[in-house]
């Protein structure tokens, strides 16, 4: 039988990409991963081939790779008002998550009772989930419209049986920041261990571990400018804590192999790099998108207003899809992301979104976009002048569009 | 993103968006695995065609709400099915589909029955209408 293909005879081309072959991108995905500094690429390279040394090893080479390692861990304890030996070294966010909240499960199997929320990263939900089928009991804290956590709730779900409390500090979707000062408050009165996650607000909010009351806080150098594949976790002293890699003895017995020298490094790097002025840029650059967008009929900002990371944007579109909205910005070399259900490995809309209160249908139609302190005004500008467009254009095709 | 170039065609520059006044046949459907949906309008015509008089797909028109891939499988799917009779449309495939655009990531393959099965209930829907017409 004839096949039913069809042939296209016009040869239109790629009128929107092939133009823009020449232009550079505009890189607003910086939530999911950032562009790593040049001063960082130059500290980290003298580790690669000078310094390389195995940390461990007693001589001139390995002191030398040693003594970086450790100004490197005095960069980061600094940062958080914490102590060099509170420091642990990890492959980045997903290990040092997995190592606060199991390896703290296997420290107090007595307890059997862990706090976290709907909106965690997936790294968090995934082992906590995990630790359910081991038979512990997981409570997910509910959140308000703007992502907020109920302390009130939380201090009704502690109990006795409760070995920790986890809680994301700026939420990598709708960039709602916690209140770490009450939560931390109420976990140290009840003499419960608080884990928080802040890879995305690490050195973009401020994070005290003692003003903070933090027991183990997670960090990671690729969202700050710093390599991938390198983190940290702070456990505060005196915290016993099951290492989940058992190695030779590094980091203190809590995380084994031979320590990523360059990545550390450039990961302290990053860190001092890191300044307040940028961040307040990012704030303006933020705002200046928000209410740019918020004009745009149909479109409703997810999160916080005030408590917002200085460098995320979200928004849902009434009757369009997120994907569909990617691909279009994509086309005219603009990056940045969605939560909808077409775009995930699993079909199912963000889990933040839905959480919020989104309705699946609403959730569908979110996009996000997140700066870096090299973001600028003319790539703001670009963006605020295409996606109004875009949104347009694709409410024409949709069923749902409106006039 | 991962799509080749014919799907990046039909996403940026779909064919044959909007509705028709007057459809002799309408397809709705959702796609129950993520939520999008497809609206399908078509137009039936008579012609001669290979010696017979025949039913034919005139004009047909999409609206959609989904993701790329949606938008380029309804796109491809109309521009199949424009001008042809309604036994050959009715012979059309998901994998007609998929495969006129050059194929689609596995992940994306059921993107494609919501093109195909919206045509399919625009065709149900004129053949419903003109039972009740006619009979
Ligand atoms: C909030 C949050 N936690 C954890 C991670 C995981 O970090 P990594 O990619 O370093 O494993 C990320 C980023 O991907 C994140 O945004
Ligand atoms: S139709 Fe929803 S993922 Fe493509």
């Amino acid at each position: 039988m004839k096949k039913l293909i069809y042939m296209d005879t016009e040869n239109r081309g790629f009128s929107v990409s092939r133009k823009s072959e020449k232009i550079k991108e505009i890189y607003l995905d910086n939530a999911a991963t950032t562009k790593v500094d040049e001063r960082v690429l130059k500290e980290m390279e003298k580790y690669h081939s000078e310094y390389y040394g195995n940390a461990s090893s007693i001589h001139d080479k390995g002191e030398e790779a040693k003594s970086g390692l450790e100004k490197a861990r005095k960069i980061i304890a600094n940062s958080i008002n914490a102590s060099p030996e509170e420091i642990v070294f990890t492959s980045g966010g997903t290990e040092s998550n997995n190592l606060a909240i199991k390896g703290i499960a296997f420290s107090n199997q007595n307890k059997k009772h862990i706090i976290t929320t709907k909106i965690e990263h997936d790294c968090v939900l995934n082992a906590c989930k995990w630790l359910e089928k081991q038979g512990w009991k997981i409570t997910y804290l509910e959140v308000n419209s703007e992502g907020f956590v109920d302390v009130e709730q939380l201090k009704r779900e502690i109990n006795e049986n409760t070995a920790l409390v986890s809680i994301i500090h700026g939420n990598n979707e709708i960039g709602t920041v916690q209140d770490l000062e009450s939560i931390g408050k109420i976990c140290r009165e009840k003499n419960i261990l608080f884990h928080t996650d802040a890879c995305q607000s690490y050195t973009k909010e401020n994070l005290d571990v003692k003003k903070q009351n933090l027991d183990l806080v997670t960090l990671n150098a690729h969202k700050i400018h710093g390599p991938k594949g390198v983190g940290a976790l702070y456990i505060r002293n005196g915290i016993k804590i099951t290492p989940l890699a058992h190695g030779g003895g590094q980091e203190k017995g809590k995380r084994g192999g031979t320590e990523n020298v360059p990545g550390v490094v450039g990961f302290a790097k990053a860190v001092e790099i890191a300044s307040e002025k940028e961040v307040g840029k990012m704030k303006k650059l933020r705002d200046k998108i928000i209410n740019g967008i918020e004009k745009i009929r149909g479109a409703k900002l997810n999160g916080s207003r005030e408590k917002r990371l200085c460098n995320n944007i979200n928004f849902v579109f009434k009757g369009i899809e997120g994907e569909a909205i990617v691909g279009y910005l994509n086309e005219h070399r603009i990056c940045c992301s969605t939560g909808s259900a077409c775009s995930s490995k699993s079909l199912e809309p963000s889990h933040v979104l839905l959480a919020i209160g989104l309705k699946p249908e609403e959730a569908h139609g979110s996009l996000r976009i997140s700066l870096s302190k090299y973001t600028t005004k003319k790539e703001v500008e670009k963006l605020l002048k295409v996606l109004p467009m875009i949104i347009k254009k694709l409410r024409s095709i949709s069923p749902f569009g409106g006039n | 993103m991962e799509y080749n170039k014919i799907v990046i065609k039909h996403f940026s520059h779909p064919k044959n968006v909007g509705e028709i006044k007057n459809a002799d046949g309408i397809g709705k459907v959702g796609n129950p695995v993520c939520g999008d949906v497809m609206h399908v309008y078509i137009k039936i015509g008579k012609k001669k065609m290979k010696g017979k008089e025949k039913e034919f797909v005139k004009d047909i028109k999409f609206k959609t709400m989904g993701c790329a891939a949606a938008i380029a499988t309804s796109s491809m799917i109309t521009a199949i099915a424009k001008g042809k009779s309604l036994e050959d449309v009715e012979k059309i495939t998901r994998n007609d589909v998929a495969e006129s655009l050059g194929g689609l990531p596995p992940i994306k393959m059921h993107c494609s029955n919501l093109a195909a099965d919206a045509l399919r209930e625009a065709i149900k829907n004129y053949r419903k209408k003109r039972g009740v017409k006619n009979d």
